[in-house]
């Protein structure tokens, strides 16, 4: 489903292009969910935001394949519609704009691109209804502006509320665990599963611990250092690192 | 300053960033011209203005007196979206408990001079004023807002606020803005705030993740900016009418 080859990018910095991505390889079947798992610094944001078509981000090597299609030569709202979701590390706050609004915007846009109707006011609000109870979240948060005064956990939270309402068919989910609390960790992992556990589907897990994996079972699990994955093995990797750290593992 | 014969020029300190030809074109009788209005005590007036001109304009420019009365209240709110210079002034004096709100944006491309001229005098006790303005520009547009506060004497209990922020959506675009404070009480509060920006890269980015187009995304984050500006109109349905004008003349930029 999701295809990286020798992928090389670098971001814009002050200092001028510094390059973080060294030739990383990676392939994610439908069906499958993977966890990518690395040092602070190694490259994983860097990796979802060059997927997601971030302005900054240059690709110098390499391809990614997403359903067949070239990803690399869409605009990043196009990656949206083609069904990639990125839940962010940090979500962004978006004063003055509505959740409902931002993710009405968000669905319908997404809707035309695939040639179908847009949803109705109604129809969207009762799908954004049911997301928000999938995740437990008050439906009070949907009408404040996007992320503005939520808390660290809330925003994670809200990333899964979107991510249930646009329905994707690849999730590439950046630390969504960070900042949960431990009933909040639970509830998310069970919304992953329902969300995105099908044969059709699949997602991509970054992520630092373990927890959030004995809710949402990895087929495979990465080691990205450096900018490249330099171990690939089953869940059992994430148990070796948890006790033994990235030096003796990696 | 001056009078009606003899035309304001840039070296003046109130037309500084005025677009010279227009001026040096100008009518002095127009250009010299107040309308005044009176505020009776305990009463509300209300303007609201949206102001567009076409490709064949040759500007625009506005001055309002106001006089508002013990425990007046004066609203204005107004829209700019025309050019080649247009500018709207207004001048108001607040008796004891009076208040001002005033709300302007600007919004416009090409080589576009907009501007608001605003002098509050706070004359006697306990009167309130809040201004803010929003600017949004593009192509080599400017938007400006000179505010002047003068708080006389006596005229303990002031509360004004002012506050203006400006998106320069390309490069060449720029915005001008000078508070000036003349405050000669001392038990007073005069907050006033000033920003000039870029529309937010990584909101921009996030709506896109989200599958919104860049073009969808601009006009989301340049609603939200300008509402502001109309946060407290007391008449929703102007405030939404002053909103869909704004947008509409950004639409028709094709940005
Ligand atoms: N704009 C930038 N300017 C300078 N350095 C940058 C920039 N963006 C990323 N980097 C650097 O790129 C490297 C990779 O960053 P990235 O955010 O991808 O790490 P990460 O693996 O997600 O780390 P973490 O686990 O802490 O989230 C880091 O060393 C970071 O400092
Ligand atoms: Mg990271």
């Amino acid at each position: 489903m999701l295809k990286i080859e020798n992928l090389h990018a670098e971001v814009a910095t002050a200092d001028g292009p510094k390059p973080i991505l060294n030739g990383l390889t990676l392939e994610v079947a439908a069906g499958e969910i993977h966890a990518i798992m690395g040092p602070n610094g190694a490259g994983k944001s860097t990796l979802a935001h060059t997927l997601g078509g971030r302005p900054g981000y240059e690709i110098t090597e390499g391809s990614v394949t997403f359903d067949g299609q070239d990803l690399l030569e869409l605009e990043p709202h196009e990656r949206a519609a083609a069904g990639l979701f990125l839940g962010f590390q940090y979500p962004v706050e978006i004063p003055g704009v509505s959740n409902v609004q931002f993710l009405r915007e968000a669905a319908n846009a997404q809707r035309k691109v695939r040639g179908q109707d847009p949803l109705s006011g109604g129809e969207f609000l009762k799908l954004a209804k049911e997301k928000a109870a999938l995740l437990r979240m008050d439906m009070d948060m949907l009408k404040r502006p996007v992320n503005v005064g939520f808390s660290g956990g809330e925003k994670k939270r809200n990333e899964m509320v979107q991510m249930g309402i646009l329905d994707p068919k690849f999730a590439i989910l950046d630390e969504t665990d960070s900042g949960l609390d431990i009933d909040a960790l639970r509830i998310v992992g069970d919304g992953i599963n329902a969300i995105m556990r099908s044969p059709d589907k699949a997602v991509l897990l970054i992520t630092h611990y373990q927890r959030l994996l004995d809710y949402v079972k990895p087929d495979k699990v990465h080691i990205l250092a450096g900018g490249r994955i330099v171990k690939t093995g089953g869940p059992e990797l994430a148990h070796q690192l948890e006790e033994e750290g990235y030096e003796a593992v990696a | 300053m001056n009078d009606l014969t003899t035309l304001p020029t840039t070296r003046d300190e109130d037309w500084r960033y005025a677009d010279g030809k227009y001026l040096a074109d100008a009518n002095p009788a127009t250009i010299n011209h107040w309308r005044t209005l009176e505020v009776p005590p305990g009463e509300t007036r209300f303007q609201y203005t949206e102001h567009s001109s076409g490709p064949l304009a040759k500007g625009w420019t506005d001055r309002l007196r106001v006089h508002v009365g013990r425990g007046g209240r004066f609203e204005s709110f107004i829209v700019i979206t025309g050019g080649p210079y247009e500018r709207c002034e207004i001048e108001v004096t607040l008796e004891e408990g009076a208040h001002f709100e005033f709300g302007g944006v600007t919004l416009g491309g090409g080589d576009k001079i907009q501007e608001f001229v605003t002098r509050v005098i706070h004359a006697k006790p306990g009167a309130t004023s809040n201004q803010v303005v929003r600017a949004v520009q593009w192509g080599r547009s400017t938007g400006n807002f000179l505010g002047r506060i003068e708080v006389v004497r006596d005229a303990q209990k002031t509360d004004a606020a002012q506050n203006f922020r400006a998106i320069l959506l390309e490069k060449g675009a720029s915005a001008n803005t000078k508070p000036e404070l003349e405050i000669f009480a001392d038990d007073v509060k005069c907050a006033h705030g000033a920003a000039i920006g870029a529309l937010d890269e990584k909101a921009g980015f996030y709506m896109a993740a989200r599958g919104i187009p860049p073009e969808v995304a601009r006009k989301l984050q340049v609603q939200a900016f300008i509402a502001d500006a109309f946060e407290n109109c007391t008449t929703e349905h102007v405030a939404e009418r002053l909103l869909e004008g704004a947008l509409a003349a950004l639409e028709e930029a094709h940005l």
